[in-house]
């Protein structure tokens, strides 16, 4: 014990307790430059065109000898990832796919997407060629953020076997929804997304057929008449028609229904009509039909937007090679090809070619032109925090879908959006 | 005196570990609750007081139910649990012919994560394809809507962690009987108590401190319910908020909302609660013992 004590000195003490601590320090500190093996990490939503892109990596890994260790995540599951990694300015991503309209300005708020400015003005990259609202929604503050991969328009999906021409007007929809309900049977008229924040996107486009929009100068629209119309259309529609518990709904759950026969029209993305027509998933895939969004009073105004970007995390020390992936990523060549396969691109000279086209079934691919002819560029609130603004616009959705009165909560969730928008304004500033 | 040294150097991991893991977010918390932090952490934050807590008070929208649901969670579940639990100990107590299998059965539920038994549940009662309403609609029982319904919601949320939870509840009492002294009930029964009389009056207060373990146990874990109500109803506890816990609206102010001030200090508060609630149910167990 004596000789313990003879070693354990004060001074040796606290040489101990100043190594470990150090030892401690240094050890969070260290980070590494990247080596030839660091791989290039790309993080992704799991979509259709991830994995697409996922089966043709060997040629880009070839292109750049590096290896490219790509991980999938569900959209909201990517967002959290985003955010507990980006916090602590991790640098184990290296290529973001963000949600332009969702996250991009948030994300330039927190200054966590590399600029690509100069980046995308190198003349073999094209950058004029995107079409223009998908390269509006990448650039923030006059700085480009991101470049399109995918974009999406809503389409009417019916059933052929059940209606043989489609409704060209809502007002056709809604009746011909309500006669081809058989709940006894357990067929809907009508399938669609009635979660309060997931049913705002599809329901922009109902929104802006009935002349209306979430914001007019800077302020709440949404208690305005035809924001009201809109709100109580929708919930004529999906509480009528829909299957039971439709405020549940988001494309997860809808998109079964259509696929298992249970209901005879579905409007949503024309980007995830492959899940539709798998034989794998689908029992319905032949007898689908697409039509143009129906008119409304506004006439027929679907969104048309970039849905997924691909950005560059600006802790990133691959930015360099992570640059170079979405150049090849967004590069005309892949894009036709992904084009060519049934996923919509954001690249004008792919849209105009006509075997690009050829990869859709020609009744989609006429209603994708007619949609992207008449679209308006955004399909939520451009605010900083979407996710919150989509909380607030979805209430009277919901309210509307179960049959309740929709004015006095529009009314309720309109003056809520008012407060959000000054406090919106005042974080931006910040 | 060196002696003294080394004692703390052994006692330094365990120091580390629990500064670094548990002192240290809280503090962290505290701090961050006083502040404007929002967008990204690590961004610059002003210090505001205590206006996040004048925040979260003010709230009539989404704290103050979120807290009322908190509480009627919790206190349906776990008392619904008591209940099934101490009867299936009481069934268990003497030994049977299959008493194991009974056992391995009770326990599944037990062995499953909290997720999976979540989407299970929600696979099940899917209003539409789930295998529920099949089953209803061949006894002549109209669909239901469950999960999807904004009333039914929160009780079938309490009926599935009841499902999950009464196990642990059945275990930890039949643990808490096997250690009670058979003299007292046959005394009881020697004086023509019935087995209700024996079981009011003898057993369940000798079971008492078992079952004050038992309830403040499942009490906070009742509170901190988060997995089983996400994966069932998503963010925001459903289209109308109508599953929306504490847990949860924390949750959604730091993931959905980036708002981070304002969600450490609804989780203070939520500490401070849970804090509470084990003092309340400590004190009245000491109470009663006395």
């Amino acid at each position: 014990m004596a000789a313990v004590e003879r070693v354990m000195s004060r001074r040796l003490f606290g040489g101990l307790a100043a190594g470990v601590a150090g030892g401690v320090v240094l050890g969070g500190c260290s980070s590494g430059a990247p080596s030839a093996s660091t791989p290039l990490r790309v993080a992704a939503v799991n979509h259709v065109w991830t994995r697409a892109v996922r089966e043709r990596l060997g040629e880009f890994e070839e292109r750049v000898r590096r290896r490219v260790s790509m991980s999938l995540l569900t959209g909201d599951q990517l967002s959290s990832s985003y955010n507990v990694k980006l916090n602590a300015s991790a640098t184990d991503i290296d290529v973001m796919m963000v949600r332009p309209l969702q996250e991009q300005l948030l994300f330039a708020h927190n200054n966590w997407l590399a600029d690509l400015s100069d980046r995308v003005q190198e003349p073999a990259f094209g950058w004029a060629d995107f079409q223009a609202p998908p390269r509006e929604a990448s650039t923030t503050g006059g700085r480009v953020l991101s470049v399109p991969v995918v974009t999406e328009r809503p389409v009417l999906y019916y059933r052929k076997d059940l209606v043989p021409t489609p409704p060209k007007t809502l007002a056709e929809l809604k009746s011909a929804a309500e006669r081809l309900t058989d709940r006894n049977s357990g067929r809907f008229g009508y399938v669609g997304r009635g979660q309060r924040s997931g049913a705002v996107t599809q329901w922009s486009s109902f929104l802006y057929s009935y002349g209306g929009d979430f914001t007019t100068d800077g302020r709440s629209a949404i208690a305005t008449p035809e924001a009201i119309a809109a709100y109580e259309y929708y919930g004529e529609l999906l509480g009528r028609s829909g299957p039971p518990g439709a405020t549940n709904m988001s494309l997860e759950q809808a998109m079964p229904i259509f696929a298992q026969g249970k209901a005879a029209f579905y409007i949503d993305a024309d980007a995830i009509y492959t899940g539709l027509v798998d034989p794998k998933v689908s029992a319905v895939g032949k007898t689908i039909g697409y039509a143009p969004f129906p008119t409304g009073p506004a006439g027929s105004k679907p969104y048309n937007i970039p849905s997924w970007s691909l950005g560059i995390n600006r802790f990133s020390k691959l930015q360099d090679d992570a640059w170079e992936f979405i150049r090849w990523a967004a590069g005309v060549q892949l894009v036709t090809a992904l084009q060519t396969a049934g996923i919509p691109g954001a690249r004008a000279s792919v849209w105009a070619n006509p075997a690009a086209a050829a990869g859709f079934p020609p009744e989609l691919a006429a209603a994708m032109q007619v949609n992207a002819r008449n679209g308006v560029g955004h399909d939520r609130p451009e605010v900083l925090q979407v996710g919150r603004a989509r909380d607030i616009v979805g209430r009277p959705l919901v309210s509307a879908v179960l049959q309740e009165q929709v004015a006095p909560v529009a009314r309720d969730a309109d003056a809520e959006f008012n407060d959000f928008l000054v406090r919106d304004n005042r974080h931006r500033e910040s | 005196m060196a002696n003294r040294h080394l004692k703390w150097l052994m006692l330094s991991p365990a120091l580390l570990f629990v500064g670094a893991m548990i002192i240290f977010p809280l503090l962290f918390t505290l701090n961050l609750s006083a502040t404007d932090a929002f967008g990204a952490v690590n961004a610059g934050a002003d210090h505001i007081g205590l206006r996040n807590f004048a925040d979260a008070f003010g709230d009539h929208r989404r704290f103050w139910p979120a807290v009322w649901r908190t509480i009627g969670f919790t206190v349906s579940a776990v008392l619904l649990e008591t209940i099934f639990g101490l009867a299936l100990a009481m069934l268990m107590r003497r030994a049977f012919r299959g008493i194991r299998w009974v056992r391995t059965i009770l326990i599944i539920p037990l062995l499953a994560t909290p997720v999976a038994i979540g989407i299970l549940w929600l696979l099940i009662l899917d209003p539409t394809t789930g295998i529920a309403n099949h089953l209803l609609g061949a006894l002549g029982v109209p669909p239901q809507e469950f999960l999807g319904s904004v009333r039914a919601s929160l009780p079938t949320l309490v009926l599935i962690d009841v499902w999950q939870w009464t196990p642990m509840m059945t275990l930890l009492l039949l643990a808490g009987l096997s250690t009670l002294s058979e003299e007292p009930e046959e005394a009881a029964s020697m004086d023509g108590a019935n087995a209700w009389q024996r079981f009011r009056y003898v057993v369940l207060p000798m079971l008492g401190p078992t079952l004050t373990t038992a309830l403040v146990l499942r009490a906070v874990d009742g509170l901190k319910t988060f997995d089983i109500i996400y994966a069932t109803k998503g963010a925001g506890g459903g289209s109308s908020f109508e599953a929306e816990t504490l847990n949860v609206y924390a949750y959604g102010l730091t993931f959905d909302y980036q708002e981070y001030g304002l969600a450490a200090a609804v989780l203070v508060l939520f500490t401070l609660f849970i804090i509470g609630v084990v003092l309340v149910l400590r004190r009245r167990s000491a109470r009663s013992a006395a």
